[in-house]
């Protein structure tokens, strides 16, 4: 597996090919990918595209969910945090 | 946006969904001579269970089965989600960036499944999860290893599942069945002459979980955490216990993905969509296939699939010959049903400050006072959000014994853009319609 580099919220995170979003941004230890409309925080629960809580902006276009979607180089990732 | 109608198709068949049931339909009914277009609105084929771990391969079966799709010509397009229907033939499929119009004569149901997720106090912290969805995240590379996790829930998915992640180097202390130790008792005596190969599974599985102790009885009441899960409260029903853990994978059950089947009126039964020895629908020229026509595991949802291809072909005979083995699958899917239903204690898991519609932060205090599924979209907005209440509706037709609401499109989640496109086409074809 070669690796990739992605920005989460600006910083530089190298993550091997064919991880998905919400893996990487557990394995940068981000605790909420976004806050609920009261400001909880919330992150992955179905991991199948159903729930819409792993909600982040990917390369500037907001609400993806991110459990279906597979990192690509130079890609921006910004949560709500 | 790039233009709704920019890109057409035909097929003589489309199945819709490339889970089990969907791989084999399609290349049961390619093998019979049809043109075939399979989507799946993943990237992966073989849905959720086939999904191969990161650097892995997909399991031996489901390698079989995409190598007879492929080699029957099958045209196979992933991360392609269908979402809404114009009538009398014309699907609309967001690809991409890209939406799609499909042209179908003949149309395969096989959108699968999802988790059924119960509310209780503490439900919506992170890395309290879906037990299946926790699967389906590592095996995309969500990190487990030294985590420490308690499974709680019910069936055989809470061991796979445990077993799976013992295997990814997570520390399962606790695994909560809330079926009780009776009812677990009775099916293994009844699992025995039912499928023998299944009792061997679930053996085989307990032997990696040595160090997990396993609590038929238990169920979770509430989990604890400013930021995120630091721990868990479970009971069996007189005492209770607290665990430290980093995650919670939660597994009541799962649901049929029925929001394809309504928006195509789809005539419905208690476990799922109707269909007949064939596995037609009630809908002229759709079939049906696996999980969405009841629950019955990957075996069955195999065997549906090929009858409906066959059948689909209009190659009965053949299809005819798997009735045996469909019977006796959805016997033992049946007994499976009976010993891990859910226990009413949890019904009232959830206090009055428990949000239930995650979307909307809507609370139990304010659903109770509602009547059913239509006041309390109208007064709360519960459903109305991301998720469309695959969430909370499900949820409520456990806690409420509410029905679900009538579906629109979108039958899936997709961008406002494509949307666009497709309510136009619909609002012209009604128009047309009118005298
Ligand atoms: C999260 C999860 C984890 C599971 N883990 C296990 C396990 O570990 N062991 C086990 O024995 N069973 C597991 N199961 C159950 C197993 O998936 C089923 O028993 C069996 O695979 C059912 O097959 P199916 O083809 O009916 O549905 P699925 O395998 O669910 O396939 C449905 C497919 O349809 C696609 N789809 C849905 N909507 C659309 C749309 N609008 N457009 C296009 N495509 C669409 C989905 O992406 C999916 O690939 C799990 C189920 C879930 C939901
Ligand atoms: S975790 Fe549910 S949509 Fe991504």
């Amino acid at each position: 597996m070669t690796d990739l580099t992605i920005r989460v919220n600006g910083r530089p995170l190298r993550v091997p090919t064919g991880l998905t979003v919400a893996a990487a941004l557990a394995m940068a230890d981000v605790p909420a990918f976004r806050r609920s409309v009261h400001g909880q925080p919330r992150s992955a629960l179905c991991g199948m595209g159903i729930c819409a809580e792993c909600r982040v902006t990917i390369d500037g276009l907001a609400h993806q969910r991110s459990c279906v979607v597979l990192c690509r180089e130079a890609m921006e990732v910004v949560t709500d945090d | 946006m790039t233009d709704p109608c920019a890109s057409e198709r035909d097929g003589d068949l489309v199945v819709l969904g490339g889970g089990p049931a969907g791989l084999a339909a399609a290349a049961t009914a390619a093998e019979d001579g049809l043109r075939v277009l399979l989507l799946d609105s993943t990237p992966w084929l073989g849905g959720p269970i086939w999904r191969p771990g990161p650097g892995a391969t997909p399991p031996r079966v489901a390698q079989r089965w995409l190598a007879r799709a492929d080699s029957a010509g099958v045209t196979i397009w992933p991360q392609a989600t269908a979402f809404a229907a114009c009538p009398p033939d014309v699907l609309h499929v967001e690809r991409g960036r890209d939406v799609c119009r499909v042209r179908w004569k003949q149309m395969i149901l096989a959108v699968g499944a999802h988790e059924l997720f119960l509310p209780f106090p503490g439900w919506t912290l992170p890395n309290v999860m879906g037990a299946g969805g926790l699967q389906l995240l590592v095996k995309s590379g969500w990190p487990v290893r030294g985590r420490r996790v308690v499974v709680a829930g019910t069936g055989p998915l809470l061991l796979a599942v445990a077993a799976y992640l013992v295997r990814q180097g997570a520390h399962v202390s606790d695994i909560l069945e809330q079926a009780s130790w009776s009812a677990l008792a009775q099916f293994a005596s009844r699992l025995a002459w039912l499928a023998p190969s299944k009792l061997w599974q679930a053996a085989t599985l307990q032997t990696r979980l040595l160090r997990t102790r396993y609590r038929p009885g238990c169920w979770p009441v509430a989990a604890h955490g400013a930021d995120r899960l630091d721990a868990v409260t479970f009971t069996d029903g007189t005492r209770r216990w607290t665990r430290d853990c980093d995650v919670l994978a939660c597994a009541f059950g799962l649901v049929p993905q029925l929001r394809w089947p309504g928006l195509l009126h789809c005539r419905l039964t208690p476990r799922g969509v109707w269909v007949d020895d064939y596995q037609r629908t009630s809908c002229d020229r759709v079939w049906a296939a696996g999980e969405i026509t009841g629950l019955g595991g990957v075996d069955l949802a195999l065997v549906e699939g090929q009858i409906a291809g066959h059948a689909a072909a209009g190659n009965n005979l053949a299809a005819a010959r798997w009735f045996a083995r469909r019977a006796r699958l959805q016997r033992f899917a049946a007994q499976l049903d009976r010993c891990f239903q859910l226990r009413t204690e949890l019904r009232f898991l959830p206090t009055p400050e428990t949000v239930v519609c995650r979307c909307e932060d809507v609370t139990w205090r304010a659903i109770e006072a509602c009547s059913d599924v239509r006041a309390a979209k109208l007064y709360t907005r519960c459903g109305m959000g991301s998720c469309q209440g695959r969430i909370c509706q499900t949820a409520l037709q456990f806690l409420q014994n509410w029905s679900a609401d009538h579906v629109r499109p979108p039958a899936a989640p997709v961008r406002v853009g494509s949307l666009a496109g497709a309510d136009q086409e619909h609002a012209d074809a009604e128009r047309t319609e009118l005298p």
